[in-house]
């Protein structure tokens, strides 16, 4: 608080009107969601009749529900493929763009493209790229002499699933690690060759400890956005009945909520992911306490 | 091997490597145009090049889709992003303003609380909240769709207040001197003077909500003249499943990423550069 307008007078009535939708957001937006999600979690409720007092029960079907071991095993299988191939693979592609070369603008705009179009859109013509007999994919295969994959058949479905995800995620990490990376200064690198440092010392001495910031934001977002994946994985794996091939742990919370209508169980899952956001940012601020450098 | 040739190798390895990426970052792209271009019969032909060219694709959207449904997705899709952007951004820059700008007790940790709920994934509040609007009478329409845009947002707060703490303070010594209030301070010198922020903020806002697919799934009743453009493609997308034009969905994907690129291609540099603002650390 070093600096700061006083509001004077009335203006007090103007501060807190200007701040009201967003105290209307904590409380039924974000925060008061969250803990009448809690509360929700300990009842039965189907949404018609009255809610019941259920105890911890829901919590002990989740731990006896194989659809959604599956779902929540999913969920952290995806993560695990789709953080580190999102942060190492747009982390490449910035340090190619950051070289002095020519074309940076029109590289930029081709890797942003599938960032800003939706995932709907996008997943729509994935499917066709992904067909098992008419697919482009297992015809460019099948031209090396491999394949055909079905690459949306169980086996395959979630490495498919995560390339695309990753796809449209490079963008993003991109632009995030070029603000990184040209914010080091020259010099460093320039006093480092005078030094006789390759250019592969170079990186690992001063480009990957001075983009430890970059890395750090970009695995969190990554990450928070890896437990919330939805829109690719339903539209590439959702089969007839209304099930997927890939069922994640959003999925499961959306068919509990709005088909099944179980609301107590839907809420016991939606709390676990918020329990595996927390768990995980924790670790992650471990991990910059340690490891980030900041300048 | 002398060092200007040593350069120009990794040179011509960095355009080979970077050139691969972005071949593959197009080539859906480039499928989806072709495919929407081609007849009916060719939909899984292997080249590019459409032969021969059409199209008609385009024109059957408008008739293919049940209930002649294409215009009416296109319009809610619109409608429901205009509103969603409007909100977002008065609703974010007036607290942007406060937390950046006025002094007060409890200042400090209203931000932090506030962006403490960056963490809560959004599926949290999928269930009270559709308990809310059910109560309120609105499940079917596009109320719980619109609303939430206008109780401010974290992501669009942070956005904006970065931008605001970057703007000299003497103006705003300069206007209280004159007896500037409060609002006129955020309405005649912070917003007029944050257009590239508030730009960055409605592309994001706008891009959220036109691609949103969850909560028009579950707000929106399954008619096709009051959903969106995500579920109406989704729908129909299952209704081909069994055999179909994939090429008319190939021109409704197509149209329905245009205004996206549009966008892009205008405000290219406010949106890169409203990413790269929210991933300083401050």
């Amino acid at each position: 608080m070093e600096y700061g307008l006083k509001p004077l007078g009335r203006e007090r009535l103007w501060l807190w009107s200007m701040l009201t939708p967003t105290i209307l957001g904590l409380v039924f937006g974000t925060i008061g969601s969250l803990l009448a999600t809690l509360v929700l979690s300990f009842f039965d409720w189907d949404l018609i009749g009255s809610p019941v007092w259920a105890g911890v029960s829901n919590y002990v079907a989740l731990a006896q529900n194989h659809a959604y071991i599956e779902a929540f095993v999913n969920t952290l299988t995806f993560s695990a493929l789709y953080v580190p191939g999102v942060v190492i693979s747009s982390l490449l592609v910035a340090v190619l763009l950051n070289r002095k070369i020519h074309g940076v603008g029109i590289f930029r705009t081709v890797y942003f493209l599938p960032t800003v179009t939706s995932a709907v859109a996008t997943a729509l013509v994935w499917n066709m790229i992904y067909g098992r007999d008419t697919g482009i994919l297992n015809f460019m295969l099948q031209s090396v002499g491999l394949g055909p994959l079905c690459w949306l058949c169980t086996d395959h479905a979630m490495t498919s699933v995560v390339i695309v995800n990753i796809w449209g995620a490079i963008g993003e990490g991109m632009i995030i690690f070029l603000a990184g990376l040209t914010a080091i200064p020259r010099d460093y690198y320039e006093a480092a060759a005078l030094d006789g440092a390759n250019d592969v010392q170079q990186f690992l001495r001063i480009t990957l400890p001075l983009v430890t910031p970059s890395i750090f934001f970009q695995t969190i977002i990554s990450a928070i956005n890896a437990f919330q994946a939805y829109d690719y994985i339903y539209m590439l794996t959702r089969r007839s009945g209304g099930d997927s091939s890939v069922p994640v742990a959003v999925f499961s919370i959306y068919r509990n909520a709005f088909h099944f209508f179980r609301m107590g169980d839907a809420s016991a899952q939606a709390i676990q992911l918020a329990l595996l956001v927390g768990v995980f940012m924790a670790i992650m601020f471990w991990w910059e306490r340690h490891y980030v450098v900041y300048e | 091997m002398k060092k200007s040739q040593y350069k120009a190798l990794v040179d011509i390895l960095t355009y080979v490597a970077l050139g691969l990426g972005a071949l593959t970052m197009l080539l859906p792209f480039l499928w989806m145009i072709s495919v929407s271009l081609r007849e009916p019969a060719q939909q899984y032909a292997r080249d590019l090049i459409p032969n021969p060219f059409t199209l008609q694709n385009y024109v059957d959207l408008f008739e293919d889709l049940p209930n002649q449904a294409f215009p009416y997705l296109v319009f809610n899709s619109f409608k429901i992003s205009l509103l969603a952007v409007i909100g977002q951004i008065l609703t974010c820059a007036m607290a942007a303003f406060v937390f950046a700008i006025v002094k007060f007790r409890g200042r400090d940790f209203l931000f932090a609380l506030l962006l403490a709920t960056l963490m809560i994934p959004p599926q949290v509040s999928l269930i009270p909240n559709f308990i809310i609007f059910k109560y309120l009478h609105v499940i079917g329409t596009q109320w719980p769709l619109i609303l939430p845009a206008f109780w401010g947002g974290a992501f669009g707060t942070f956005l904006l207040r970065q931008y605001f703490l970057t703007i000299p303070r003497d103006l705003v010594d300069a206007a209280r001197m004159d007896g500037a209030s409060l609002f006129d301070v955020f309405w005649r010198i912070y917003l007029p003077l944050s257009k590239p922020a508030v730009a960055a903020l409605a592309i994001f806002a706008f891009k959220d909500s036109w691609n949103d697919l969850l909560h028009p799934l579950v707000y929106l009743p399954t008619d096709l003249h009051q959903t969106t453009l995500t579920v109406g493609l989704a729908f129909f997308q299952q209704q081909l499943q069994l055999g179909g034009k994939f090429t008319v969905l190939m021109a409704g994907a197509f149209l329905s990423i245009v205004p996206l690129l549009i966008i892009f291609f205008v405000a290219q540099r406010q949106f890169i550069e409203g990413i790269a603002l929210s991933g300083v650390k401050r």
